[in-house]
């Protein structure tokens, strides 16, 4: 059985993950990512999920998935049990994002981090001649229904590392699913980092 | 056709079985049913572990009852443990009253009933006699150990007693300890028992057995097994078959009838001892308490994959509960998975119609 192929910023945070590393993905809604990791790259991964109706699809594809919330859960994990930790397009609907970042780095000997960039031309132009709060490919819901409470741009989010002290490996911008390498704070919609402490 | 095999068995298995408690007991009957067919190399069977008040009957008509299999939900054709790809085998627990040795059951030193000579049990006693069950049935390892409840803590045991045995647990509404709370409400039910002066100190002829006691027993339990919302949904202050209250002691209101009826129907089937021998054993169980009270120490080193439901009204066996258990073996590193699932009908949610759960255990069994 041929895997289905991940949506760009998806494969973009799976091409961060080692062959054959235990893999934590908190957020991991119905699986999707865990069980391409499994199946293409022999991960043996976990996932948090805060919906039951995905952890639900996530166990019927035969993945190890607990109900639960980063905000509050992840105290529960061992320092350094996963090679890798993932937050994929979740960093913005923690509550508390810096403590999150630093208990993802705890636990994983490394965390990929992905998130919408608030500093994309198209969210800068709604705000700016709009005079509106963006609702964009990468932000669909609008201001008053979406789970986002915190929203950083990619230049937000280097500074934020770096005041934690953490080391930034790997740094992506996409843009509809492709790199960008030029000016990424204005022309990527995702950020995607790797991070250790 | 091997005998072991089918509806309605029993086994006595000679030589003595020792105890957690330090008695022993000379002999074991089991008895027990099994569906399906054992493949050629024994690895698809699966255990189902019943509840405080189940039996054996988890898929077939109740002898007594006439009533369908208490979890014909969960198993049969089409549902997530299928006779056709599973071997499924129930047996009653020790202590019981529908053919395994418990209270009642005749002491082979003099043949009278062994009533309150029959030793304290635990929850590991029971599963002990599960592992001799299945040697008797000659398989070394379980695909999984499926409970609820009772049930649930009986899968557990299995994982930190037996885990070489067992290769996928599924526990549902349940708990790794009893609480305070749980321990309460089993102590009203076994004084309840214990009034009623036709107990006699266990010593009642089958035929005339403490019935009030035992019934005020389940109906306290009863309560207790389901929620507020879902009483006040299906019942209310609506009145039995009357306009207005009457102004006595009669059941006015239909919860009382309910609960009435609940306890009534229940000494038709249930022998009171071993109320009390069971529920003594489910408020002794704290799988953490032989580890220093370190959960994540009993589950150190477990081999098996774990499965754990709760339901959202469900306050006898909290979601909080199934959260502990979830976090113990994250941190012994096993391979949890874990949901919460919405349901108005407190604790009985696992019996009813619970799609979710169904999704949920067959990926976990299938994967």
């Amino acid at each position: 059985m041929t895997p289905t192929p991940l949506r760009p910023d998806l494969a973009a945070v799976a091409a961060a993950v080692p062959e054959g590393a235990r893999v934590l993905d908190i957020g991991c809604g119905d699986g999707r990512l865990l069980a391409w990791l499994r199946d293409t790259k022999g991960v043996e991964g976990r996932g948090i999920e805060l919906d039951a109706g995905d952890v639900a699809a996530a166990v019927g594809r035969g993945l190890a998935v607990v109900q639960g919330d980063a905000d509050t859960d992840l105290g529960d994990y061992a320092d350094g049990a996963f090679d890798v930790v993932i937050l994929s397009n979740a960093l913005q609907a923690m509550q508390r994002p810096a403590d999150v970042l630093a208990q993802l780095v705890r636990i994983g000997r490394s965390a990929v981090v992905s998130f919408p960039n608030f500093g994309h031309w198209r969210v800068r132009l709604s705000l700016t001649w709009g005079g509106r709060m963006p609702v964009t490919r990468s932000l669909p819901v609008s201001w008053h229904e979406t789970p986002n409470i915190h929203f950083c741009t990619i230049a937000d989010f280097e500074a934020l590392a770096r005041d934690m002290r953490l080391t930034v490996q790997q740094r992506s911008g996409l843009a509809a699913g492709r790199p960008v390498s030029l000016w990424p704070n204005l022309l990527a919609d995702t950020g995607v980092f790797v991070l250790s402490r | 056709m091997d005998t072991r095999f089918g509806l309605d068995r029993r086994v006595t298995l000679a030589g003595d079985f020792p105890l957690a408690g330090g008695g022993v007991l000379p002999e074991l009957t089991i008895a027990y049913e099994t569906y399906g067919t054992l493949n050629a190399n024994r690895s698809n069977a699966i255990l189902v572990c019943h509840a405080l008040t189940g039996d054996q009957y988890l898929a077939s008509t109740h002898p007594i009852t006439g009533k369908p299999g208490w979890w014909t939900r969960l198993v049969g054709p089409g549902k997530p443990v299928d006779p056709d790809q599973w071997f499924v085998i129930c047996a009653n627990v020790l202590g019981g009253c529908m053919g395994s040795t418990g209270p009642s059951s005749p002491d082979p030193r003099d043949g009278q009933p062994f009533a309150m000579r029959f030793p304290v049990i635990t929850l590991a006693d029971m599963v002990a006699a599960q592992v001799r069950l299945l040697d008797h049935l000659g398989i070394e390892r379980l695909a999984a150990v499926v409970g609820g409840s009772m049930g649930g803590m009986q899968a557990l045991t299995w994982a930190v007693n037996h885990g070489d045995r067992v290769q996928k647990v599924v526990a549902i509404a349940t708990a790794a300890r009893h609480s305070a709370q749980n321990i309460a409400f089993h102590e009203v039910g076994r004084q309840a028992i214990m009034a009623d002066p036709m107990w006699a100190g266990g010593a009642y002829a089958p035929d005339r057995p403490p019935a009030a006691g035992l019934a005020v027993a389940r109906m306290a339990a009863h309560i207790t097994y389901l929620s507020e919302e879902g009483l006040t949904a299906k019942f209310g202050r609506r009145l039995q078959n009357r306009d207005a209250v009457s102004f006595g002691f009669d059941a006015d209101f239909q919860v009382e009838s309910y609960l009435r009826h609940q306890g009534l129907s229940f000494v038709e089937r249930f022998d009171a001892n071993s109320y009390l021998y069971i529920t003594r054993a489910m408020d002794y169980f704290d799988l953490a308490q032989p580890f220093g009270g370190n959960l994540a120490r009993a589950f150190a080193g477990t081999a098996s994959r774990f499965c754990l439901v709760s339901f959202t009204s469900d306050w006898l066996y909290p979601t909080a509960e199934s959260r502990r258990i979830v976090r113990a073996l994250n941190a012994a590193g096993a391979p949890v998975s874990f949901v919460e699932l919405e349901s108005p009908f407190g604790h009985d949610a696992f019996l009813l119609d619970a799609p979710e759960m169904n999704r949920v255990v067959h990926g976990f069994l299938s994967a």
